[in-house]
């Protein structure tokens, strides 16, 4: 196997509330490759989107209480702000839902899409201006010298989101964050993003971290994927072995939950019962227990950890940990 | 369950005739422009639409943001008037009631909102908020409308003795819940639930589904489900509509939809839906729309769809492609229609 290009170890990242400390992010550990697509899935809240802010250190005001960030040697945890702001946009650029938040909307399109040269390159206005038109054309902006010229309230939520993704990649990154990248997108336009963002994988070998809570996004984009619930990753694995026999009760009854295009007959789906668990105020044990269906008492009591389950999987959950099958009616 | 009492127009409305049908209908919104705020343009929202709703089914109505599902499912329950063309609900033309025959017509109707938290009043209790129906239809009063509110929170699956909770107590699922109780408290016969689903977390939207299902038996509810998430509404819908620009382009049954879709826009719309299975999307063939959707202010030439159709010809832009019979209930608006 080759070495990681990002390796996230025991990650802790809590947040001040009125109602006491949150543990948004509470132990997460992955790895990622170069090259490649990794999802990471699952429900508002889960701490999916606060994983990724906490690579970036942008996760203020949360707090990174342990844990490392391994890029290329260093621990990014403990660099400098001086040092973040060197792989930030340069060598880690991140994408966003809302691209119309993330755009200035007083600037020239042109012009933001080539901050990120002038800022860590130190090219000059014209030069930066020109690789970015060249971008923004890879992207497939069309008539990008001209489009270039206008403001983001000109481009359409589609068109944000290449100019975002051309900003993103002007520096050729070795890391591409994309958190939640068509959620705000219409579905013939999610296919259009999603269809550039494997181009992207590919013309580039930018790695790819990519966050959705869309099962079907993740199905069709990324080989490996990891699930999270309440702060925690659940589990872990090549996307293909853990849609065909998940190893959490979660996920197992995540994808049973949902409605398929392609179901032949109308069935009434089977919702996880309960509610998504408040993160000020977690149950014991395993955070999922209370609308588990395979739960034993174990699971009240204590956390479990993630562990191998068959051949390429992690999942932690003391059932499938005792080699229970995920079976029901 | 008691009817609006509107006269009807024709011959005795039965449930055996359609419980709404829409014809021609157009909604348009003027848009003005410079100091003295003079009308420059319309946005056609709903662009002439024909479709009919039989008692008892619920019709999908699917398409992107901004194609007017949801003018055309507010129009149809009378929150906006319509412009041009008719709504007939249980036999009576209702396209241009108003006052008390319009207020009676909305004790017949309701609809169910996309965000349940902007469509609760963050200061009325839970019971103020179902009661609110009640109270305005003058449909029952003192205990026994407190039973009755107690009633429509069972029913949707809420414990009775949070009526004096607020809002913001509730969980986005729970919310939505509270939403439908309000909707069920006039007793409609027909609702029009607007996105319902969208804004909730994953594993909640199985539970409000299926709850929408249950009322659907248990009160003989007639549904215009709007949402732009297609597996939803061919999960919950007997027939579905797909909508672009303000206009109809193909109706069929939820199966005949998928396996044989007819217009190109709903094989490319089809395509895009990405399947929770890493094995068949990894055999999928795509079909990537170009481009955007186009201004409803000034809606393409001809059929609406072509600036983004592969299939276009010269012809699509000169004329207008009427909704033509495909068999068996399908229906579709398209001069080249697939296979």
């Amino acid at each position: 196997m080759t070495q990681p290009l990002l390796e996230v170890q025991d990650l802790h990242t809590v947040f001040s509330t009125k109602e006491g400390w949150v543990k948004a992010v509470d132990g997460v550990s992955f790895e990622l490759h170069p090259g490649e697509t990794l999802g990471i899935v699952g429900e508002s809240g889960c701490g999916k989107s606060v994983t990724a802010l906490s690579i970036m250190r942008l996760q203020r005001p949360g707090l990174i209480k342990s844990g490392h960030v391994m890029f290329k040697g260093d621990d990014l945890t403990k660099a400098t702000e001086d040092e973040m702001r060197d792989v930030r946009g340069k060598e880690i650029a991140m994408i966003f839902q809302d691209p119309m938040t993330s755009l200035n909307p007083v600037f020239r399109t042109g012009w933001q899409v080539a901050e990120p040269l002038r800022l860590h390159h130190g090219w000059n206005a014209k030069k930066s201006l020109t690789s970015a038109i060249n971008m923004l054309g890879r992207v497939g902006i069309p008539s990008a010298t001209e489009r270039a010229e206008d403001y983001p309230h000109q481009f359409s939520g589609g068109m944000r989101q290449r100019v975002m993704i051309a900003m993103g990649l002007t520096t050729t990154p070795e890391v591409l964050i994309a958190d939640e990248p068509t959620t705000a997108l219409d579905v013939t336009i999610q296919a259009q993003i999603l269809d550039l963002l494997r181009h992207v994988n590919q013309e580039f070998g930018t790695a790819t971290i990519l966050i959705t809570h869309n099962l079907g996004v993740v199905a069709g984009m990324c080989k490996r994927i990891i699930v999270m619930y309440a702060g925690r990753i659940v589990e872990a694995g090549p996307t293909a072995d853990v849609f065909a026999h998940p190893k959490h009760p979660y996920t197992w009854a995540l994808l049973r939950s949902i409605p398929r295009l392609d179901a032949e007959r109308h069935e009434p789906l089977k919702p996880i019962e309960g509610l998504p668990p408040n993160l000020v105020d977690l149950p014991g044990g395993c955070a999922f227990h209370p609308r588990c269906a395979f739960k034993i008492e174990k699971c009240s009591r204590d956390v479990p950890a993630l562990q191998r389950v068959g051949d390429t999987q992690l999942s932690a959950c003391w059932v499938t940990q005792a080699g229970t099958e995920l079976k029901g009616a | 369950m008691p009817s609006a009492t509107v006269k009807p127009l024709t011959r005795a409305w039965t449930t055996a005739d359609p419980l709404v049908e829409v014809s021609d209908l157009k909604v348009w919104f003027s848009v003005s422009s410079g100091v003295l705020q003079r009308t420059v343009g319309h946005v056609h929202a709903v662009d002439g639409v024909d479709l009919e709703i039989k008692t008892g089914e619920t019709v999908g109505l699917v398409g992107e943001s901004g194609c007017g599902k949801s003018t055309l499912g507010r129009a149809v329950i009378r929150l906006l008037e319509p412009t041009e063309g008719k709504i007939i609900f249980k036999g009576d033309d209702i396209s241009h009631l108003r006052g008390e025959r319009l207020r009676a017509l909305r004790r017949d109707m309701a609809m169910i909102f996309q965000d349940p938290y902007a469509s609760l009043d963050p200061r009325q209790t839970v019971g103020d908020i179902v009661g609110e129906p009640i109270d305005v239809h003058h449909l029952a009063k003192g205990k026994e409308r407190q039973d009755r509110i107690q009633e429509l929170l069972r029913v949707v699956g809420l414990n009775p003795r949070f009526v004096d909770r607020y809002p913001h107590e509730f969980s986005g699922g729970q919310r939505q819940r509270i939403g439908i109780a309000r909707a069920l408290a006039v007793e409609p016969s027909f609702i029009v639930c607007d996105e319902p689903i969208s804004a909730l977390d994953v594993s909640i939207q199985a539970q409000i589904i299926n709850l929408l299902e249950r009322l659907q038996s248990k009160f003989n509810l007639t549904y215009l489900f709007i949402a732009h998430d297609l597996s939803v509404v061919k999960h919950i819908s007997n027939r579905i509509a797909v909508m672009y620009l303000g206009k109809i382009m193909e109706v069929a049954g939820g199966s005949q939809l998928y396996r044989r879709p007819r217009h190109p826009y709903t094989a490319s719309l089809l395509s895009a839906i990405p399947i929770p299975d890493p094995v068949i999307e990894l055999r999928r063939e795509r079909t990537i729309l170009q481009g955007d959707v186009a201004s409803p202010i000034n809606p393409p030439s001809g059929c609406r769809f072509r600036t983004r159709c592969p299939r276009a010809r010269e012809h699509c832009a000169e004329e207008v492609p009427a909704l033509e019979s495909f068999g068996d209930e399908h229906k579709a608006a398209c001069f080249y229609p697939l296979d």
